[in-house]
Parts: structure tokens; sequence; C-alpha cells
């Protein structure tokens, strides 16, 4: 299948004129069920990858490698590898863990919050964002991990009895912080999972070939649509998104307390736990649109991922970057308002100081450009939107590197300020880690369904049973007969 | 539940076995309505296979409610209360930790990991309790032998009833259902072949559950033996760094410097820090002069040195030798736990206020301190050159020389003690050296 014939058999409907005395369709094109299914599993039954996605795949591998043989660096040499030092300890490790960790907000945001909304917009689109968020908790993850120095101890962390009668300090956001991300990580998995098997068994019951479906079968766990699974499966659903909601909204909360509670200035601030929400959600969105503009193009994907989709993820992502910008201006605010002379030389510090051009670059890119989103025409073209994403990536990675480095480098003591100077080892291993996020996203287009096909079936006007209500009343009995 | 309970039956070759019979149906509101007729009819071993769930498809089976979200809220409840157990146990109780002095057990603090408990324990019910209650894994249905049941998971809208419903007959049940509106009937023979797991994997399997057993209960048997014989180390200590950190010893070679030392010179051209350093007094350092002890303090004895002196013994001494520095029941907590647990190689400390301490000189107690005590080849008592600086032990010493007055008073200790309580409300604090009879050493 070529690509360039794909891209133009699939012209761009615009579907975002809003008719208040209908509903507007959620997938366009004369879909019905089959064509659903056919739409979405023929990615992954392709006996052979396109040429795009091996050397997309090749060059996101080599760069997972080279973050592997960065690490196996790291555990041999030490943290000395990085350009964390005194007093910034914290350096690009943490940075990039509140990054990836903030992305993988958006997949849980539009799986559960909207579901429990009842957005059904969400159901072409929850698959995908469910996936990047496992992805970017994988990749968060492991930074802090490899961040303790000896990461031969890492399991300490853990609570379990041990014959040196040490217990973790339960009073510490950093412990909240490792009870917080794993369990995200683990009902992320979950729900993703669980969202998934009906569609694996769809791809089981298509399989041609005895590996693929083995390999389906395995994981669809025998599902059978029957409506008795089908029952308890709406209802686990339903509370795993009933969970995953106050939860998608503690995780960074809690990231937040791993400033919040300390008491250096700019870090020290109530507003901490909902602005890194929002900044998380931001993110999120950004990235969702950053990876979804491509794929719908080369997947073929543009009528169940509609420009109305697309259009409603721009619309939260202008509104975040409101809240993000009022979190900026009211920090800045509070800094003077408070009388607290330390916390207001940090924010002067900011915006005027060695790391000005890292704070207005934040503002420039979360704040100022977002808001070509105003304008409809860069809410509905796919370029315009992911070139304004990308920026939006940028600028949320330069706001956790301005919170984190500027705060440790310049405190209390300025006898013991100085510059923080990351090293090349740094840089390699956050650009590394986006080949982890992407080698792992890649496999996940080419053997997984990307879209819940169950669940846009759900919102296809034929799946409506109340059109046909009147006739089924008035159904003869065969009571008689079948006695 | 009864769409769990089929049991496959071996296929008759005369006849045909049928496992149940398969109506597919054009949409899901045929579906729906036949659903209402086949719930009213009284099956009981039926269900309906969709592509997607039907809403109102769960109430039209008459489907009971399942039991899922009570075994969810029991356990976040159960992770709740976990997480607060564990938090004040942890920190409360078992490892209290000093924090600023703030309260080992604050339930503030713990909120964040009790929420995040509860939110995992009921995660986890809702996925593994949603599984389990289906049934699932699961390899066969009664009707998935159909063609038809190929497509369920695409567009194909079913019914199945299995042959073990009361009411099931091949072909009057077949005849209703297309009568209610079935697009195409099948009739599903038993599968063929043998559907049972074979007998070898299952063999296999119980290999495999046995050998996991082995790794626990060798960690048991480890922890059995240990236990019986305290050890020095942990009982599990895989990695060793913290025994063996790479650091350099005192006059040891170090390939970093020019000259190879790890101990650095002084660097040229610095000075001592204190202006009025002076060398010490002989004998300040080693308690003697030559070969003789030191009979006198080397230092000026003042009711200070006293305190310091008794602050550094409590501090350093009577984990052995006790408050008083006797002998006996009056030991430190460390002698006496070594006494009650009969330790071989402990060797009770000596009285110090017995005769043949306060027999001797000043600057020989000082010796001790300094350099332990060696019996055998091992250190009956270790030297503390190392922790206290020597002024210390020299006030140390001062106020074991007091203890052992104290114990021993000489005849005018009496009356200075009349002259004392006559004089009621004497302060005790004075800068002056005191009595000369303890600041000298005299041998009663």
């Amino acid at each position: 299948m070529g690509l360039a014939s794909m891209i133009s058999r699939q012209p761009e409907v615009d579907n975002t004129i809003s008719d208040p005395t209908s509903r507007p369709p959620l997938v366009i094109g004369q879909h019905d069920f089959a064509t659903v299914t056919e739409t979405v599993a023929r990615i992954p039954e392709r006996p052979r990858a396109t040429l795009a996605w091996k050397v997309s795949f090749a060059v996101a591998a080599s760069l997972a490698a080279m973050f592997i043989a960065l690490t196996g660096y790291l555990f041999v040499t030490g943290i000395g590898i990085w350009g964390n030092n005194s007093p910034v300890f914290w350096g690009f490790p943490i940075v990039n863990f509140v990054f990836w960790v903030g992305i993988g907000h958006a997949g849980t945001l539009i799986s559960a919050i909207l579901f429990l909304f009842r957005q059904h917009w969400r159901t072409s689109i929850n698959r995908f964002a469910e996936a990047m968020t496992v992805f970017a908790v994988v990749c968060a993850g492991i930074f802090p991990a490899i961040h303790v120095g000896r990461v031969w101890y890492v399991y300490w962390l853990a609570p379990y009895p041990n014959p040196m009668g040490m217990w973790p300090n339960f009073r510490s956001p950093l412990l909240w912080d490792v009870f917080a991300v794993s369990t995200y990580m683990t009902v992320s998995v979950l729900f993703w999972y669980l969202g998934m098997i009906p569609d694996l068994a769809t791809l089981r019951d298509r399989a041609t070939r005895p590996l693929p479906r083995l390999l389906y079968g395995l994981f669809s766990l025998g599902w059978s649509g029957s409506a008795r699974h089908w029952h308890r499966f709406e209802k686990a659903y339903l509370f795993l998104a009933a969970l995953a909601t106050p939860l998608v909204l503690s995780v960074h909360s809690v990231v937040s307390f791993d400033f919040a509670v300390s008491l250096i200035p700019g870090w020290h601030t109530t507003i901490f736990p909902p602005y890194f929400v929002a900044g998380a959600i931001f993110s999120g969105f950004a990235m969702v649109v950053t990876l979804m503009v491509p794929a719908r193009e080369f997947f073929g994907l543009k009528e169940l991922v509609t420009l109305r989709h697309l259009d409603n993820m721009n619309k939260f992502i202008l509104a975040t970057s409101f809240m993000v910008g009022y979190a900026y201006l009211i920090e800045v605010f509070m800094a003077w308002y408070s009388g607290n002379k330390y916390e207001f030389f940090t924010f002067l510090n900011r915006a005027l100081g060695p790391y000005a051009w890292a704070y207005w670059t934040m503002v420039i890119c979360n704040v100022a450009i977002p808001q070509l989103f105003w304008f409809k025409k860069c809410r509905t073209t796919p370029w315009m939107m992911w070139i304004i994403a990308i920026f939006v990536n940028i600028g949320m990675w330069f706001e956790r590197f301005v919170i984190i480095v500027t705060s440790l480098s310049r405190d209390f003591l300025p006898g013991s300020w100085a510059l923080y100077k990351p090293t090349i080892i740094d840089f390699l291993m956050l650009i590394g880690s986006f080949g982890i996020f992407f080698t792992l996203f890649l496999l996940f287009c080419r053997y997984l369904p990307m879209v819940a096909m169950a669940e846009v079936k759900t919102v296809l006007p034929q799946a409506h049973v109340h059109h046909r209500h009147a006739a089924e009343e008035h159904a003869p009995s065969e009571l008689e007969y079948a006695r | 539940m009864n769409d769990n309970s089929h049991s496959p039956t071996k296929p008759n070759s005369h006849q045909p076995h049928y496992v149940g019979v398969v109506a597919r149906f054009g949409s899901p509101a045929d579906l729906m309505a036949a659903a209402r007729q086949i719930s009213a009819a009284g099956y009981r071993y039926w269900d309906c296979h969709t592509p997607f769930p039907i809403h109102g498809l769960d109430r039209a089976m008459k489907i009971r409610p399942t039991i899922l979200p009570w075994l969810v809220a029991g356990a976040g409840a159960m992770g709740a209360l976990g997480a607060l157990v564990l938090q004040w146990w942890a920190n409360g109780v078992a490892y209290p930790l000093n924090i600023s002095g703030k309260p080992f057990f604050s339930l503030p603090a713990n909120v964040p990991i009790i929420f995040e408990l509860t939110v995992l324990f009921a995660a986890l019910t809702a996925f593994f309790g949603a599984i389990v209650l289906n049934g699932l894994p699961r390899l066969l249905y009664p009707g998935s032998t159909a063609a038809s049941f190929a497509r369920v998971t695409t567009d194909a809208f079913l019914v199945s009833i299995e042959a073990k419903d009361p009411q099931f007959h091949p072909e009057r049940t077949a005849e209703w259902l297309r009568n209610l509106g079935a697009e195409s009937v099948e009739l599903c023979p038993a599968p063929e072949g043998d559907t049972t797991i074979p007998v070898a994997i299952k063999r296999g399997l119980l290999v495999l559950a046995v050998l996991a057993l082995l790794p626990p209960l060798f960690i048991a048997l480890a922890r059995q033996h240990t236990t019986e014989t305290p050890q020095e180390k942990p009982r599990i200590h895989i990695i060793k760094d913290m025994d063996f950190q790479p650091k350099y010893q005192t006059q040891a070679v170090s390939p970093l410097f020019e000259d190879r030392r790890a101990m650095r010179p002084r660097v040229p051209g610095t000075v001592p820090f204190d202006p009025h350093w002076e060398p010490p007094p002989e004998g300040f350092l080693t308690g003697k002069i030559g070969s003789d002890y030191l009979t006198e303090f080397p230092i000026r004895v003042t009711e200070e040195v006293m305190r310091r002196g008794r602050e550094r013994y409590d501090i350093y001494c009577a984990t052995c030798h006790g408050w008083t520095g006797e002998a006996g029941p009056y030991d430190g907590m460390t002698s006496r736990r070594a006494r009650a647990r009969g330790e071989a190689t402990w060797v009770p400390p000596a009285s110090l206020t017995g005769q043949a301490v306060r027999e001797q000189p000043v600057g020989k107690i000082f010796e001790t301190i300094t350099q332990g005590i060696v019996r055998e080849g091992v250190y009956s008592m270790p030297p503390y050159a190392v922790q206290i600086p020597p002024e210390d032990r020299w006030a140390i010493v001062l106020y074991v020389r007091a203890l052992q007055r104290a114990r021993a008073p000489y005849p005018e200790d009496f009356q200075e003690a009349a002259a004392t309580a006559s004089t009621a409300g004497r302060g005790l604090i004075h800068d002056e050296p005191m009595n000369s009879n303890l600041a000298k050493d005299r041998r009663p």
C-alpha cells in the first residue's frame, strides 16, 4: 500500500461546523461495523511494514539502544557523568522525569475524565492516547530510578520487611512519588489493556497466520463478546475510569509536592498542585496532537480521527495554555505580594537572570504561541497544529527546566550560587528517552489496534437500538411455539 | 455463573450431538427484541454475543447485577486501611525517624499513600475481578464452532442457546429462533478432537509449581539457621559495596598524586588555626613521663572540668561500667545484656571504685582509656583515643577519681560535709581550684 496513494485517497473533510439542530457524526464517511474493523485492523495485519515505518523504527530503536548503553555507562561510572553538581543536584534527570510524567497525563484524562463526562468523541483517540500515556510513564519512571546513584539499592524504596530493620520514610514526598507513579503506571496499563481485550479478540478472529493468531488469542483471553461478559467489562471499565480520574489529578499533584513541600524559593507555593496538573494536561494534549497528526495521515485513519477530534484537542490546549499562563502570573504576583524577598528575587532572577532565555522560551512557547488556536484555520489545519504542538512540547520541557534549575542554582545563600552546566551525556539521554518512547510507540502502531474499534462502533448511528423500539414492542410472541 | 458451567460432552458417532444453537441477527435492535423473547420464554443457559456493548441488553436478558462493585469497594477499603496501618507501623512503631522533631505518626503526611493504595487495590480488583468473574481466560464456548462466531468481534449479533438448557431441542429451538427474526441459525456440533488440556502439560505445570516452592523454602531454611546463632552481618546481603567502600586508608598509596601518597601534606604557607596554641604539658598525651605515670593532673582542675568529665563518662564509659563505676549489679546496660545473653567472650568490666583502680595513679587510668586493655591478644576494653580527645580523657579521669572518693571518702570529707551542712544554701559552683586532695593523687 503506497504511502502517497493512501494520503491522496483520503481527503481532509471539515466536519467542525456545528449545526445546533443535529448532533454531528463522530465518524465520517460511509462506515458500518465491518468497515470500522477493516480500517483499523488492516494496519496490524499488513504482512510487511511500510518503508516509512521501518526507517522511523530504525532511528527510534538506535536512539533507544544509545539510551540503554548510556544507562550502563552511568551504572558503571556513577552520576558524575551528568552535570548535576552543587547546588543543582536535580538537573536533567528530574526535568525529564517531570516532563515525561506530565505527557503521560493526557491519555488517562481522555480515557477516564472524558469517559465519565460521556464525551463520545474520545472513542477515536483514547486507545492512542492511553498507549502514549503508558510509554511516557515508562520513560518517566526510568529517570528517578537511575538518579538514585546506587541504582542497585533502588528496591530499598519499597516498604518490605528486611533484616536491616529499616523502613522508608512515609512522610517524604519522594516516597509519595514512588507510590503515585507506580500506581499510575499500573492503573494506566490495566485500563489500556482492559479496553483492548475486545479489539485483540477481533484481531484474533481475523488473523490468518498462526503466530499472530496464537499471540492475539493469548492476550485476548478467549473473549467472545458475550453480553454477560460485556456487562462486567463495562462495570470494570467504569470503575477504572472513576478511579483513574482522581488518580490522574493526584499523580502530578504528588510530583509537585516534591517541590512544594520543600523550602526552596520558587518551589514552596500552594499553587503548585493545580499548576502542575494543568501543565500536564497541556503538554499531554500537545503530545497527542504531535503523534496523531502524522499517524492518521500515514495509517489512513482520517475518517475515524476527524478534524473535529483535532479541533477539540486544540481547544483543550488553548484552555490549558491559559491556565498555565495564569499560574505564571500568579506565581510572580504572590512572590511580590507575600513580601518574601527570597521568593521575589527568585522570580526576578528567572525573568532577568542567567536563565532568562529559558524563562522567555517557556512563556513564548506555552502562552504566546498557543494563542494561534483562536484562529479556526490553525485548529483545523494539520500541519499548523502540529507545529504549534511541537512548540508546546518544547515550552513545557523548559517550564520544568526553569522551575528546577533556576530555583536551585540561586537560593538563600549567595555564597553557594552556581550555574548548572549539563554535559553531553545529559543531552544524549534526553534524546535517548525519546528513542525509548518512539520505539514503543511504533511497535504499538504496527502490532496493536490503534483505535478502539468496539468503542467506535458504539457511537455509529447503526448501534442505536432506539430507532426500532416501536417495532419491537409489537413483534408477535413466539412463546407458545417454543413450548 | 451459568455461562461458564458448560462442559463439552463426547461426540456420538451415530447421531449428531449438538452443544448448542447459534442464531445471527441483523441489528442490535433485532437482537434486543429476540433477547426479550428468549428471556421471557424461560431459557437459562443462553447468551448474546456482540461486537460492542449494547446498552439495555443486560436488562432485556435479565442479567443479575454483578457483585463487582462490592468487591471493588472492599478492596479500596482494604487498601486504605492497609496503607494507614503500614505507615503507622513502619514510621510510628518499628522504625521511628526523628525529622525536625515532627511527630512520628502524622495522619496528614500519610494521606497521599493512603489514597494511592486505595486506588491501586480497587483498580486491580476491578480488572482481575472482571476477568475472573467472566471466567477468562477461556478456550471454547458452546457456540464457538459455528461459522458466524468468527464475525462476532466484527459485526455479528448472535444468540447462543446451550444444549444443556432443559428447553433445548435441536430442531424446534432452531425453528423458533428463525421465527424470532434470525438471519441464520446454525446447530453447533460438539468440537472434534480432545478439548481437554494434555496430561503432559498438566504434569509440567505441577513440576513447575513444586520447583517454585524451592526458593522460599531455602530462604526459610536460611532464616531458621541464622536465627539460632547470632550473625554480625544481615542475613541476606547481596550487594557488598557498603562493606567494601573504595577509600584510601592512612599511609596508603594513591596513583592520583605525583608523590603517590594518599595522605596529603599540609599546604605550604598555611599556619595552625589557633593563634594561642602551645605545646601540651609533658605527659598530657600519654599519661606518663618516661616510664613513670603521672600522679598529678597535667590540666587545671576546675568545677567545669569535673562537669565535663561527668558528661563524657556518662556517654562513653557508663554503658559498660555503669553510672557509679562499680562492678557487679551496677554495671551498664551493655554489660548487663551481655551477661544476660551469656556471651562466652564477654569480659565483665572492672570495678572503677575498687581498691585496684583506686590505687592506680591518674596517668595509668589515662593510659587505660587511651589504649584499652588487651587480654590474650583481644581487646577486653577497646581504646578510646580515637573517640575522646586528650582533654576529655583527663576530665573523665577526674570524674572517676570523684566516683572513687564518693565510694571511699577521706576522713576530712566528713568534716567538710558537716561544714557544708551548717552553711546551707552555699552555692556549689565556684571556679576556684578544687580541694587539692582531689587534684593531687593521694593514695589512702
